[in-house]
């Protein structure tokens, strides 16, 4: 048989210690070290994302829950501002409503009051107008009695008109 | 089974390259046969004469030099009790001999490349062919008394699979203090080149193939991955540290793939078992089912033996050869074409060197997953 294809004791056996003995220590000092580090690590590092994860899906939350109060504030304000208006529309009404029963109560005294002005008016019209017709029936009186004949006359008339009272 | 469509391939390819080889020389003889005949009729008698002193001469000289590109290829993928550096410059290694009468130990230097014996405590020794071979009472090798030696040596590729070992162990125990020092940190450095082959070997290699008990198995596939990836890369590099040829020697896959025989069969559970002795076959096919899944048994292993081995050997030799082509033509001229080829053949080994590794962890999860699998 060709040496080539013929294992030689020499090398069968220190292949088989040295390997042996390899296995051994690389197993106590390389392997069980870097593989439990690198497992370690891939969980660490699993941990982190899936944490990642959790962050982003409470972020997204956080953002829905931040436009729910947003949209909510919203609506509040615009109700508020409603009622502002309605409240601010009904107190104008009621003004102009009270202001016109004022005015007209205004306008009903005023006229009240025109009319005693006019009354009084009238009624001093007409004193004055019988205090003037008195005065010109006196100056009347006074020319036409100048004469003796005329003041006995109009005496007999009166007393005529007495008579016949 | 693929093993034999590898081991095949592999084989063909080897063949090819000889071809090839061979043709060159044809060649090359041929034309020189071409050109003596032609000069024969000329002056044969002058022609001859000196053909034969040339001759004579280039047989001497030759001789010494002749290239056997065959022999140069073997003795470099071969196992040796030297490190060859370069020229005359070699570093000797320690034999470790088990005799009967005990256990011999000296320096490989007191062979002088085989041009010397040593007369150790117990024997004689001499380096015949790299064997070591003991020298009887009256100067010729005695047969008997060489076989029944074991030869334990520090060869070069035990040497070469010790280095590798070292760099292995140098590397993964400082990346494992780099882990404890930077916990739950990004990975640095060399951490960082390593790291995706470890959950490389752990999530595409393990993980699919073995199941939820990979964690069992992880330190076993890392070591065989790690062991074979660098004795394979160290093996492409032509100087010192690297150059011999570990995993393309089958007493290295023999062990790695009886090593996976193991583990398999030890781990092998109920179902398994049951796969091999009493298969979902009716039962008068049993004397031909059991028998094949036994030959099953061994086949698996032999198959990543002989895959491994095929594999590495082969580059080594066609990389080899392509080198040979300079010393074969006699010019440097050549050497851009090697050269180029080399290049391209040594990409080609360092994908191959990754892709064995890949392969010998990839089956002996497989194998090992069909030995855990709990349902069938």
């Amino acid at each position: 048989m060709n040496p080539l294809v013929l294992p030689s004791i020499g090398l069968v056996f220190w292949t088989s210690i040295a390997f042996i003995c390899l296995l051994i220590i690389l197993r106590k000092f390389a392997w069980k070290p870097i593989l439990g580090a690198i497992h370690e690590r891939e969980q660490s590092i699993d941990e982190a994302l899936n944490k990642a994860e959790l962050a982003k899906q409470e972020m997204t939350r956080l953002t829905s829950q931040n436009q729910d109060l947003m949209q909510q504030a919203r609506a509040e304000r615009d109700e508020i501002l409603k009622e502002a208006k309605t409240l601010k529309d009904g107190i104008l009404n009621e003004a102009k409503k009270q202001a016109q029963v004022e005015g007209a109560k205004l306008i009903e005294k005023a006229k009240i009051e025109i009319e005693n002005q006019k009354k009084a008016a009238l009624a001093e019209v007409k004193d004055q107008v019988s205090s003037l017709s008195l005065e010109i029936a006196e100056r009347v009186l006074r020319t036409q009695l100048d004469d003796k004949t005329k003041q006995e006359a109009l005496v007999a008339n009166l007393l005529k008109d007495v008579e016949l009272n | 089974m693929d093993c034999n469509q590898v081991f095949v391939s592999k084989v063909k390819k080897v063949i090819v390259v000889f071809t090839l080889l061979i043709a060159f020389f044809s060649i090359k003889v041929n034309a020189f046969a071409q050109v003596d005949s032609a000069v024969v009729p000329v002056d044969s008698v002058v022609a001859k004469s000196a053909e034969a002193v040339s001759g004579e001469h280039g047989v001497v000289e030759h001789g010494k030099e002749k290239f056997e590109p065959t022999k140069v290829i073997m003795e470099h993928i071969a196992d040796s009790h030297m490190w060859h550096f370069w020229g005359h410059t070699s570093m000797p290694l320690p034999v470790i001999l088990y005799t009967a009468n005990g256990i011999e130990f000296f320096s490989s230097g007191h062979f002088h490349h085989g041009k010397e014996d040593y007369n150790g405590t117990h024997n004689t020794y001499r380096l015949v062919e790299d064997q070591i071979k003991v020298v009887g009472t009256d100067g010729s090798i005695d047969e008997v008394a060489s076989k029944s030696i074991l030869d334990f040596s520090i060869t070069k590729n035990v040497a070469a699979m010790f280095i590798a070992i070292a760099f292995i162990l140098i590397i993964f125990i400082s990346v494992a203090g780099t882990y404890r020092k930077r916990i739950g940190k990004a990975p640095k450095g060399l951490q960082s080149f390593i790291e995706p082959i470890i959950v490389f070997v752990r999530d595409d290699i393990a993980k699919p193939n073995i199941g939820h008990k990979y964690a069992k198995f992880m330190p076993y596939l890392l070591t065989t991955f790690f062991f074979i990836l660098f004795n394979n890369v160290l093996g492409l590099i032509p100087i010192f540290p690297g150059g011999a040829n570990v995993t393309g020697n089958i007493a290295l896959t023999f062990v790695m793939a009886l090593g996976t025989m193991i583990i398999v069969n030890i781990n092998g559970n109920k179902y398994y078992w049951k796969h091999i002795f009493k298969p979902d076959v009716p039962f008068w096919l049993y004397p031909i089912m059991i028998p094949v899944e036994l030959i099953g048994i061994i086949s698996k292993p032999f198959a990543l033996m002989i895959r491994l081995f095929a594999n590495i050997t082969a580059g080594h030799i066609i990389v080899l050869s392509l080198i040979s082509l300079i010393f074969i033509f006699e010019t440097l001229w050549i050497s851009p074409v090697s050269i180029a080829f080399v290049i391209f053949m040594d990409v080609l080994e360092l994908l191959v060197a990754f892709l064995q590794a890949f392969i010998f962890t990839l089956l002996t999860a497989l194998f090992i997953g069909m030995a855990v699998e709990e349902h069938h």
